[in-house]
């Protein structure tokens, strides 16, 4: 069986160091949601100043885009989004302090090899499950880009959010182990 | 003839269903989801599978499989219960009127859909998900309209309206490709699997596959959307084709891309076929991808020449 750690956020690259592709890790503490849109600014804010906006060096980042409050919650619903749109920012956002990124779907080999050569990983989440999700957000906060609508930049702090590393800083992958694993059977 | 479908009751009708689909596995294919559970449960209790499988990445996928399906079991409960979102791509909005040929309809019938969905989107607190325009304005239009609707004609005397609210993540995991016919079933075959291996990592795996064969460019596609509309585990509309989809499904299930794309299975719990005519030259082929938050209704307006009056 893989194993299931629990892991304080923000992560350091030891904590992150210490994860294998296929363990179940649950969160607490802070992530920050960015999707498409947040991710030009983002890449755009690095390119312009050298450094990540909002003091972000450090972070998790969470690619999802939530519904309003709902039903006594910060948000009524919340889960990932495919990651693979994020892989043209990815490489160089991990190359600037973001530690992990939690997503749906396969990456890139240039964004795998970004998680073995800067330390950091990539975490998946299971998708369609958004209401489940959002019980593990205890709070929600703006930080940016409001006028991004739902692709805002949101301070989430999460208690034990489920995830698997999907990517580890040795740059194994899980997507990719499953995938040649079946059709090996085959 | 009497006009039996107005503007109005087409767009009671949208509100009430995307509210109702919003926080609402649609049953049949929730029902689907709890027979791969307990299929998982027998695999497990006969040893198959379990702590002898040494699959990569740590635990075996079985067992991973099997806790996917919990979760989107639990996540359907949890929505139903506190009249939250299943997911949070609360989708686009996808509207067909399927009228009889015997009723008359007004040309505006289609004119009250835009503000029902605003409404329903506000009044859900649902997710604003759409953009003005996909090339030139991608600022966001603030009540996720506009929906994406059609008139569709069919024989007899009923009119039903279909709802279908489509993530972002299971559209983009789709495709049309135009073969040439000596390609056949076993190029239709090789389309489906090439879409599933490269892309049901993206569409929230355990799927509906739409399949759409024939027509044209600009319809297959249509063909395969509405393919998602039929219930799971319903017949299919020929042997033939009942006989293709049972192979895919069990095809695609072989490739274990599994629930979440973790691994094990199902990663499809049905394969739905549409076909139509074509042109010689062609063999229109269209996979459109039903996500594990599957969510649509069926709405009758008309039966039988009569207003039907709902909630």
């Amino acid at each position: 069986m893989g194993r299931i750690v629990s892991l304080s956020l923000p992560l350091s690259r030891e904590d992150v160091a210490e994860l294998r592709a296929g363990d179940e890790v649950l969160l607490s503490g802070p992530v920050y949601t960015m999707r498409d849109a947040g991710h030009e600014r983002a890449l755009q804010c690095l390119e312009e100043t050298g450094e990540l906006p909002f003091g972000l060096a450090g972070a998790t980042l969470f690619y999802a885009g939530p519904t309003p409050s709902a039903a006594g919650r910060p948000l009524g619903s919340v889960g990932p989004t495919t990651a693979s749109r994020m892989d043209f920012a990815t490489p160089q956002l991990f190359a600037a302090g973001i530690v992990a990124a939690i997503g749906k779907g396969k990456r890139s080999p240039a964004v795998v090899e970004a998680c073995r050569e800067t330390g950091s990983v990539y975490l998946c989440t299971v998708g369609g499950v958004a209401a489940l999700l959002a019980k593990a957000v205890v709070a929600s906060e703006m930080v940016g880009w409001d006028d991004l609508g739902t692709e805002a930049l949101r301070r989430l702090t999460l208690v034990d959010f489920p995830c698997y590393v999907a990517v580890d800083a040795c740059g194994r992958d899980l997507y990719r182990e499953i995938e040649a694993a079946a059709s090996s059977m085959a | 003839m009497e006009e039996v479908l107005s503007k109005e009751a087409v767009a009671r009708a949208v509100y009430g269903a995307i509210r109702e689909c919003a926080v609402t596995l649609r049953p049949d294919f929730r029902a689907a989801v709890e027979r791969a559970r307990e299929e998982a449960s027998c695999q497990e209790r006969a040893g198959g599978v379990s702590t002898a499988d040494p699959r990569p990445g740590g635990a075996p996928s079985a067992s991973r499989a099997a806790g996917v399906l919990d979760r989107i079991l639990e996540n359907a409960a949890i929505a139903a219960a506190d009249g939250v979102p299943l997911c949070q791509d609360t989708g686009s909005v996808w509207v067909c009127l399927e009228v009889g040929e015997a009723l008359m309809v007004p040309g505006d019938v289609l004119s009250g859909v835009n503000g029902a969905v605003a409404r329903a989107y506000e009044d859900g607190r649902l997710r604003m998900s759409l953009v003005r325009d996909a090339l030139f304005d991608r600022a966001n239009t603030g009540d996720n309209t506009p929906a994406f609707c059609e008139v569709r004609f069919v024989p007899g005397a009923d009119a039903t309206l279909h709802v279908l609210l489509k993530g972002g993540g299971s559209d983009n995991a789709s495709r049309v490709v135009m073969l040439p016919p000596g390609a056949g079933a076993a190029g239709v075959r090789e389309v489906v699997l090439d879409c599933v291996r490269e892309k049901a990592a993206n569409a929230c795996p355990p799927l509906v596959i739409g399949l759409g064969v024939g027509a044209t460019f600009d319809k297959v596609a249509g063909l395969a959307k509405h393919a998602l509309l039929r219930e799971v585990g319903s017949p299919a509309a020929s042997d033939a084709a009942a006989a293709f989809e049972e192979e895919l499904l069990a095809e695609v299930n072989a490739l274990c891309v599994g629930p979440a794309a973790l691994g094990g299975l199902p990663t499809a719990v049905a394969v739905h076929v549409e076909t139509a005519p074509c042109h010689i030259a062609a063999l229109p082929v269209a996979v459109n991808m039903g996500c594990c938050a599957m969510r649509s209704a069926s709405v009758p307006l008309v039966r039988d020449g009569r207003a039907v009056h709902c909630g």
